[in-house]
């Protein structure tokens, strides 16, 4: 044996090290097996949804999907063709048919047609609801929770109650959404008298999500050197003109872009619209047909992740369904990729900007 | 100028200064020096009521009055009181704006709008900090673009545009390195011209190189308070002698 085999550092067998093999494994597979299932879940959607929502040929994307509301489909047999049409066009169809036999002279023919409710047209609706919802909902959840967190943080003497009352906004954040959704039907709904409405629906997300924003908000206002505000304050200035110009300004972008990801929460849930904002369907956009300007905000939009609820659980199921499904949930990834795409792209400038 | 009298300071229960009486000269340097904890800050900090923002500070006993008037008194108005009491911290804190906007804070937040009178405050107040030279073809640069030592003038700059009688310095010095520190304390000879300067610092040769009068605190009491040649050369009282000679402290 040579000696360099016998240095002080050799390794040795020993229970130890065979136990910290096996932990490295266990803790390695369980991360390959998370990765697996995510990867599995967003293949299937990206997959499946992709023929739905791209063409192969001009302009390689399904307008028709994007830009239309959702219809029936129509499956039939005509001429020994099997056609598969949306509900306006099997009519003009039929007209078409029928005005041709009635020109030859000939009673006009018969379409046995198979129909499969919402399996045709798009999904226009759901994408203007889901958008209006996530601005209104925020605008509301910002102005309230930058407002309570510069109290919270700014103006409120640190003591018990303040304690308190920062738990309880902590553990609001806990509460499950279908439980938000019931209060927002109660108290909007129903109580005030707001109907099934955007309004409603507005009010109940921006519920939902005022923990987050008000802990984020809170975060970054204490990420604020003190030094500024003592600054601000030695120069002659009131508590609330530091907290405009010495405060708030460094604090934005903290507060945007730890909120964006509260967007993806507000567009995503479908418990809290369910009873307050969202219907299965509405011919009318929202900007429609209004009687008056108020009447925008008391009525009911489509959604999409209703939309995805209705198609998967509500609607008979066919192998037509299947496009709308993975479709839907597809442009719904695509939508909060983008949203969570320009909250990074977002932080990464304002962090540029605002560095001290 | 500023006459302290009997000043007792608590925070929440534990009492931090004991019975201050010390009288500030106007247009004189005056320096507070003393271990570390022994409440030089706070004492500062009252000057211009900085300490009404935590919870639980107070002032117990005795009074500040400043030209005669007592501060706390009920009709001052503290925003008012900061104007004329200006103070310049020991971390230098510009704000992440242009050197600039950083100058004219104050003057906007007294509502000045007129484009030339901003202008030349601007010019004034950086040539009073001694930096103007510095950074005059770079103004709308960020503040914190400056080295330590500029942005530390450039605090001093923020704080004489607002025109204060007092400026109230806490170791202003002490993140900088000797250059930068020598420029400071020719600026503090310079500004003592025209106002009123308090500053405290752990550097017993700044103290005697800028001071006109000297206070020692230990523990919360003012021990000796004296111009600052009998504080270094002759002084009366054996603890200050100890400290100025290095030997605790
Ligand atoms: N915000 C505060 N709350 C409670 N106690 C405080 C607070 N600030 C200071 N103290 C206490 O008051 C005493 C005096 O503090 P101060 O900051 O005035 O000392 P200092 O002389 O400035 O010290 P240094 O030279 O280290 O800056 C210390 O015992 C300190 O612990
Ligand atoms: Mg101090």
């Amino acid at each position: 044996m040579s000696h360099a085999n016998h240095h002080p550092f050799r390794a040795k067998p020993s229970l130890g090290r065979t136990f910290e093999a096996g932990v490295f494994w266990v803790l390695r597979s369980t991360a390959y097996i998370i990765l697996l299932c995510g990867g599995f879940v967003f293949g299937d959607i990206v997959l499946k949804g992709s023929s739905t929502v791209f063409r192969t040929e001009f302009p390689f994307v399904n307008t028709t999907f994007l830009t239309e509301a959702p219809e029936s489909l129509y499956v039939f047999e005509h001429d020994g063709v099997k056609r598969e049409m949306g509900d306006r066009e099997f009519r003009a169809f039929r007209g078409a048919e029928a005005r041709k036999a009635e020109a030859a002279g000939k009673p006009a023919p018969e379409i046995k047609a198979t129909s499969y409710v919402y399996s045709a047209g798009g999904i226009y609706p759901c994408i203007v609801g889901t958008v209006l919802l996530v601005v209104g909902s925020m605008s509301i959840a910002l102005a309230l929770g930058v407002a309570s967190a510069i109290f919270l943080n700014e103006y409120a003497r640190q003591g018990r109650f303040i304690r308190v009352v920062r738990l309880t906004i902590l553990n609001l954040a806990g509460v499950p959404s279908i439980v938000f959704g019931l209060f927002g039907m109660g108290l909007f709904v129903i109580f005030l008298d707001w109907n099934v409405s955007l309004l409603a629906g507005w009010f109940t997300l921006a519920l939902m999500v005022l923990p987050v924003v008000i802990t984020a908000s809170e975060e970054s206002l204490k990420a604020v050197p003190q030094g500024f505000r003592e600054a601000s304050l030695a120069l002659g200035a009131t508590k609330w003109q530091t907290i405009r110009k010495a405060v708030l300004p460094f604090a934005l972008p903290g507060i945007l872009t730890s909120s964006i990801l509260g967007i993806a929460r507000v567009a995503g849930e479908t418990a809290p619209i369910m009873f307050t904002a969202a219907f299965v369907v509405r011919d009318k956009l929202p900007w429609q047909d209004l009687e008056r300007a108020s009447d925008f905000f008391f009525q009911g939009v489509m959604a999409l992740p209703y939309h995805i609820y209705v198609v998967s659980s509500k609607i008979p199921q066919n192998e037509y369904t299947e496009r709308v499904q993975y479709g839907t949930a597809f442009v719904f990834l695509l939508i909060v990729a983008a949203i969570a795409t320009t909250s990074i792209v977002l932080r990464a400038r304002l962090r540029r900007r605002y560095r001290w | 100028m500023i006459e302290i009298g009997n000043l007792d300071f608590h925070y929440g229960p534990s009492q931090a200064l004991h019975d201050i009486t010390l009288n500030i000269a106007e247009r004189e340097v005056t320096a507070f020096i003393g271990p570390s904890g022994c409440g030089k800050s706070t004492l500062l900090r009252c000057l211009n009521r900085m300490n009404d923002l935590i919870d639980g500070a107070r002032i117990s006993r005795g009074a500040i009055r400043i030209r005669g008037v007592d501060i706390h008194q009920r009709d001052v108005e503290v925003m008012e009181l900061r104007k004329r009491v200006g103070m310049v911290f020991q971390k230098s804190n510009p704000f992440p704006k242009s050197i600039y906007e950083n100058v004219v804070y104050g003057l906007r937040l007294q509502g000045v709008r007129d484009k030339t009178r901003l202008d030349e405050a601007v010019e004034t107040s950086l040539r009073g900090a001694a930096l103007w030279d510095e950074v005059k073809d770079r103004l709308h640069a960020s503040g914190l673009s400056l080295s330590g030592g500029q942005q530390q003038r450039l605090c001093i700059a923020r704080t004489i545009a607002i025109e204060p009688e007092v400026i109230l310095m806490d170791e202003p010095c002490s993140a900088l390195d000797p250059i930068a520190t020598a420029k400071v304390e020719e600026l503090i000879h310079q500004l003592k011209l025209r106002y009123t300067i308090v500053i405290v610092t752990h550097n017993m040769q700044q103290a005697a190189r800028c001071s006109d009068r000297t206070a020692f605190f230990y523990l919360g009491k003012l021990i000796e308070f004296a111009p600052t040649r009998e504080i270094f050369m002759t002084p009366s009282n054996p603890q200050t002698e100890a400290y100025v000679s290095g030997r605790f402290g």
